[in-house]
């Protein structure tokens, strides 16, 4: 049954695409594609064409289901025209459209065909009304996909511009860490910790959560984990910029935090500088020929 | 079987370990470097893993009952080039290696065994 | 939920261990998982494999790539015909261990993964299941 309806569909847009093919462009053109000039005439006319080309290639398997492997290559294409078209500044409705307008174009084309019984009419326009349905969903949602991918890709920028390691001397990082840390978070600021201690060499991390707003237990989890990463690579951690409140909830908790910690980032300098053998001097002004102060 | 060789480097041992191991390789390696820390007289062993890109709990095992034995053979053993996705793995996974030190490479590896010696080298000059 | 790839590896010594930690890679490898992720897949395939060998007495793992729409992931299944585990709870805390082990075995590898499953009958066997799906 579903090979008679697919290949009668197959049949039908293969000898007649002459007029299937500019209707279809015709009223997409209508539905305003072509407007402000954010897809080029030729470009459009050659995606509708291949589009049927590989509307007929699936239509083959004779399975009325755009899921079916016969469809990938159809899929595939739909794919990446959501993506043209979201980046062509095209909502995701004007996309699906697209595939959408064909309905009219085809149900036109068939009942213009005399050879086509009544009943084949009726099964063959719900076949095709499935399919362009299922195959217009699909562009939707590959659409709503490529949007999610930009989301997630710029979700992780901020996550790693949000989470800067910075060098203060050699062999000396820190890392400031603004905002509440995650699981996802810890992960970042672990990856990118781990590489710059491998890139520079570091041998003491300076962990600064000056602006982390609370700290409960699944933070301090988290913190400790970073704290033993880094160990394992050969680095110490010193934490800093803990604040009263913070260091109550710590003890309340009963978390054990094995690790150097320090009010400030400077003092935690200091102690990493000490460790790493060197002193802070003050610079004896260069002489100028006047007396020099005892004491200076 | 092929075992894992062992190289002297000046008092301390060297073990480069740049296959994916079985147990078998593994406990070999344990009992060799065992069997070399007391006729050699080494005083530390450096491990270099910094081709492996697996370390599981056998081979956490491993090290840590190597750092075990080398401590009671007077001899400091550090494990050296862990890459960054190990260590955050192993993390994860729970090991914490605590028994076990740790350094970036070869070269500061050693430069620790060398620190210990001489301070414990200072030590025995106070006491004698 | 469709799947298109599908290896079988027979766990009978301490070689077919290193074979599920480096087949297990391949497949990372190839459905594009970020480093750390191949990492900490196959680390917990290598746990859950050397459970299965000596605890299990022996068994099979089966990796599977899946889909589920959205989505590409790995799936591996160890299963085996042993002793099965009495109290998984007790099982799934660190630090259990009823031989040499460290005892971080199970619970590791659900840390590890993204999705965990357990069955195990005593005097049946134990299947356990791990997924890691590929992020973004």
């Amino acid at each position: 049954m579903a090979v008679t309806e697919t290949s009668t569909v197959a049949t039908l847009v293969t000898d007649h695409e002459g007029e299937i093919l500019p209707e279809w462009l015709a009223l997409q053109k209508k539905a305003g594609a072509l407007e402000s000039g954010r897809i080029r005439d030729a470009e459009l006319t050659a995606q509708c064409r291949k589009f049927l080309h590989f509307l007929c290639d699936g239509l083959e398997a004779g399975v009325i289901d755009s899921a079916h492997t016969s469809f990938a290559p159809l899929r595939e294409f739909l794919g990446d025209i959501s993506r043209s078209r979201a980046v062509q500044g095209f909502s995701p409705s004007e996309t699906a459209t697209f595939v959408f307008s064909l309905k009219q174009p085809l149900f036109d084309t068939m009942n213009r065909d005399k050879g086509i019984s009544p009943t084949q009419l009726a099964e063959t326009t719900w076949t095709i009304t499935r399919l362009l349905d299922q195959l217009g969903l699909y562009t939707f949602e590959a659409y709503q996909k490529g949007r999610e991918e930009v989301i997630a890709r710029q979700q992780r920028e901020i996550a790693e511009l949000s989470t800067p390691v910075v060098k203060l001397w050699d062999g000396i990082l820190a890392l400031p860490i603004i905002g509440t840390l995650d699981s996802e978070r810890t992960q970042i600021v672990m990856e990118n910790l781990l590489q710059t201690i491998v890139d520079q060499g570091s041998e003491i991390a300076i962990i600064d959560i000056t602006g982390v707003p609370t700290v409960d237990t699944l933070t301090a989890q988290h913190l400790l984990k970073t704290v033993a990463a880094a160990r394992l690579m050969g680095a110490d951690c010193i934490i800093s910029g803990i604040r009263p409140q913070i260091a109550q909830t710590i003890v309340h908790l009963g978390v054990e935090l094995n690790v150097v910690s320090k009010a400030t980032l400077a003092d935690a300098f200091a102690v990493a500088l000490r460790r790493t053998g060197r002193t802070v001097t003050k610079v004896r002004p260069a002489a100028t020929g006047g007396p020099v102060e005892p004491g200076e | 079987m092929d075992r894992i060789p062992i190289l002297k480097l000046g008092n301390s041992l060297l073990v480069t370990i740049q296959v994916d191991m079985h147990d078998r390789l593994a406990t070999a390696l344990e009992e060799d470097l065992t069997e070399k820390i007391v006729t050699l007289g080494a005083k530390g062993v450096l491990i270099d893993i910094s081709a492996l890109e697996i370390v599981d709990s056998f081979i956490g095992r491993m090290l840590d009952n190597i750092a075990a034995v080398s401590r009671i053979l007077d001899a400091d053993t550090v494990v050296v080039g862990m890459r960054p996705a190990v260590a955050i793995t192993l993390v994860e996974l729970g090991l914490s290696l605590s028994g076990v030190k740790t350094a970036l490479n070869v070269d500061r590896g050693m430069a620790m065994i060398q620190r210990r010696l001489q301070l414990d080298g200072a030590n025995a000059d106070d006491e004698g | 939920m469709p799947t298109t790839k599908v290896e079988c590896v027979a766990i009978r010594a301490s070689d077919d261990v290193v074979a599920v930690r480096q087949q297990t890679r391949v497949l990372a490898v190839g459905i594009g998982l970020s480093l750390v992720d191949q990492t900490k897949l196959v680390t917990a395939a290598s746990e859950l494999a050397r459970n299965t060998l000596d605890y299990g007495g022996g068994g099979e793992a089966r990796m599977e790539v899946i889909e589920d729409g959205r989505r590409r992931g790995l799936r591996l299944t160890f299963e085996d015909c042993g002793p099965g585990i009495p109290d998984i709870d007790a099982a799934l805390k660190d630090g259990f261990t009823t031989g040499k082990g460290l005892g971080l075995g199970l619970g590791g590898a659900r840390r590890l993964s993204n999705e965990f499953f357990i069955e195990s009958t005593v005097g049946v066997g134990t299947k356990v299941s791990i997924t890691r799906w590929k992020s973004g």
